[in-house]
């Protein structure tokens, strides 16, 4: 007879059970590795590069010549200055039209919402470039918008609306508005509709419960989206190189420019790599700033 | 805490249509001040659209909602100052419980201070003081409706709100929240209107209960009254259990139901058929030569089923290949049940106070 029956219950098959989970982790890791290889091949590589270019001059040694010569030239801090500027902008021209957007979308009943879904959803289905080359013929000197306005007595002369600001942000907004409006829809839909109901029983007025209760229910939809499209335009080039016809310069285009004309992959690799580390930077910001954030509403 | 004075809720003509459906047809109703009413219905009766009404959530098709003397059915929701304790409890996940219960203080427009001594005051009302600082995620189910419950009442309405307030907590805590809720009412002293679906829970808490169905007021009355005396047999069938019986009357209108004369005379003329409503803990075992007296009207059957429930047992008894008297028993010492076996040959007798005539459907 053994010494106890329970200590010898209690181990029970448990090699088998561990060998078992062991296998089970292993052939988890198994199934990753062709992702794992792909991202190294396609990602790590290509930024390694691209690292080790921007630290060789001319003559082929290690230098810091590029990052110098950014410091050195006005017109690189420009060309940053100009990139935050446009994205900024266009961040905020997405605010401004994606809530009441997404507000719309999300106060619809699901059947009617499905279908306005896809309205804002087609424009994701269709080429980028084909759309900024449609709104290259909206925008242009002679072209739909202004007939139309001229027509309509709006103005009177064609008024430039492509190939300058207004035309890159325009374009860059259609094209950035889906990017904010599907976080903030999520996050909207997740309001219980009788939120507003008790913040109105408790003596709320339709503003007021929308400040004190919608907003802040919502501000995390908003900021997520607001990160999305920030982020997307930092590093945007085909928009802005069309409907800024050369007159809007940013970190994208300008690295075009020194390929195109200087041919200098230095200097490009250079400028590549501090926007990198700049979207680096704004995403490090903003995760704090978010944790900072679920700290003021909740979660405490 | 008892300084506001309750305001009597008259409503009139309240008509309010979905399309086709009458989801309220005409309700008239006069809640007292002070009162607990508890408007019971099944889903889909109207009971839920008449506390919106109340509420101002949603806009009736006609009819006159007073607060007192006030006309409030143009009054929009902000503005009627009535205190509402949601199914959801809708507590704001981005405010703590003090805030919570603090927000219709804040848009009061009440000093700080002031404010802070009327919350800590409700969280003592409810039991939960020392809990102000949690988040709302952090509570319990039983938690969030107390904090439900104390922020519809902390700027001390004159009428409170609830849509089936205790619906998502287990048996248990939801019997003892009722009892506490009563407590509670009558300590605020403010005329209340409660939704529920659960007859008991009406039954329990109620001054008075409105029982509605297909958006008109089938009976409003007191519990007892409600319990013992149903108007129809919506009413009997909703409300307790029990069994309903078919009499026929003869030509001096005594009613019976085979031999056994029920009652000796029809209690409305107008009405020819009428039904005998039986509640199963009204019944009672005889030995066994008991007959129909004056006292007490006597069925015999066979046992087909008995089944033991704790606190009471109730056994089938069938009077004919149709017709089966369901009667509860304590399960006590004392208990007749104790020796019943399936297939004996029983007498259980009805007390004639205990007899409740129901017109037949659609002949009232």
């Amino acid at each position: 007879m053994p010494v106890s029956p329970d200590i010898e219950k209690s181990s029970l098959h448990s090699q088998e059970l561990q060998s078992q989970k062991k296998r089970e982790e292993w052939m988890l890791l198994g199934l990753s590795l062709p992702a794992i290889f792909v991202i190294a091949l396609v990602v790590i590589l290509p930024v390694g590069w691209l690292f080790y270019l921007s630290f060789v001059d001319s003559q082929g040694s290690f230098s810091f010549e590029h990052y110098q010569k950014m410091v050195e030239y006005k017109s690189y801090a420009r060309v940053f200055i100009a990139t935050f500027k446009v994205s900024a902008l266009t961040t905020l021209i997405c605010v401004a039209l994606g809530y009441p957007i997404a507000y719309f979308l999300a106060a619809l009943p699901s059947r009617w919402s499905g279908i306005f879904m896809l309205a804002v959803l087609l424009p994701f289905w269709t080429s980028l470039l084909v759309r900024t080359y449609a709104w290259l013929v909206l925008l242009q000197r002679k072209g739909l918008l202004n007939d139309l306005a001229i027509q309509i007595g709006l103005w009177d002369s064609p008024v430039k609306l492509v190939h300058n600001m207004t035309g890159t942000l325009i374009g860059m907004a259609h094209i950035m508005l889906p990017f904010l409006v599907l976080p903030l829809y999520g996050a909207m839909k997740k309001i219980e509709p009788d939120m507003m109901q008790a913040a109105s029983n408790l003596g709320a007025s339709p503003v007021r419960a929308f400040c004190s209760i919608y907003l802040p229910l919502s501000v995390s939809g908003l900021a997520a989206g607001s990160l999305i499209v920030f982020v997307l335009c930092l590093g945007f080039y085909v928009t802005p190189a069309v409907l800024g016809g050369g007159r809007v310069v940013m970190v994208a285009t300008q690295i075009t420019a020194i390929l195109e004309h200087q041919f200098d992959w230095g200097a490009a690799s250079a400028l590549g790599v501090v926007l990198l580390l700049a979207t680096v930077l704004v995403l490090y910001l903003a995760g704090r700033f978010f944790k900072f954030d679920t700290a003021l509403f909740g979660k405490r | 805490m008892n300084n506001s004075t309750a305001l009597p809720i008259s409503i009139r003509g309240l008509t309010k249509k979905y399309g086709d459906l009458n989801a309220l047809n005409s309700v008239d109703l006069e809640i007292k001040s002070s009162e607990f009413l508890t408007l019971l219905g099944p889903s889909g009766s109207g009971k839920t659209t008449l506390l919106m009404a109340i509420a101002g959530f949603n806009r009736p098709d006609a009819g006159s909602i007073k607060f007192g003397d006030a006309e409030m059915v143009l009054t929009p929701p902000h503005k009627r100052d009535v205190g509402m304790v949601f199914q959801s409890y809708a507590l704001f996940p981005h405010m703590t419980v003090s805030e919570n219960i603090g927000f219709p203080l804040k848009l009061r427009g009440l000093a700080a201070k002031e404010a802070r001594g009327r919350v800590d005051e409700a969280l003592a009302t409810v039991q939960l003081s020392g809990l102000g600082d949690r988040g709302i995620d952090q509570l319990s189910g039983g938690q969030r409706q107390r904090v439900a419950l104390a922020r519809a009442f902390v700027f001390r309405p004159r009428i409170l709100l609830m849509d089936e307030p205790l619906s998502a907590l287990d048996k248990k805590l939801r019997e003892h929240m009722q009892i506490e809720l009563k407590q509670i009412h009558r300590q605020l002293g403010v005329t209340t209107v409660y939704v529920t679906h659960d007859q008991r829970e009406a039954l329990t808490m109620s001054d008075r209960i409105a029982v509605i169905n297909d958006g008109e007021l089938v009976q409003v009355d007191t519990p007892e009254a409600i319990y013992n005396r149903p108007k129809d047999q919506f009413v009997a069938d909703f409300i307790g259990e029990s069994t309903m019986l078919a009499l026929t009357r003869d030509g001096d209108g005594r009613l019976s139901f085979g031999a056994e004369i029920i009652s000796s005379s029809t209690p409305d003329s107008s009405v020819s058929n009428w039904r005998l409503v039986i509640r199963p803990e009204r019944l009672h075992l005889l030995e066994g030569g008991a007959n129909t007296s004056e006292k007490q009207v006597v069925f015999r059957g066979r046992v087909t089923e008995y089944v033991f429930q704790g606190e009471t047992a109730f056994a089938l008894v069938a009077l004919n290949d149709t017709t089966i008297l369901s009667v509860r028993f304590g399960t006590g010492a004392g208990s007749r049940l104790r020796s019943l076996e399936l297939g004996a040959l029983v007498s259980v007798g009805l007390m004639r106070e205990d007899v409740i005539l129901i017109p037949e459907e659609g002949q009232m």
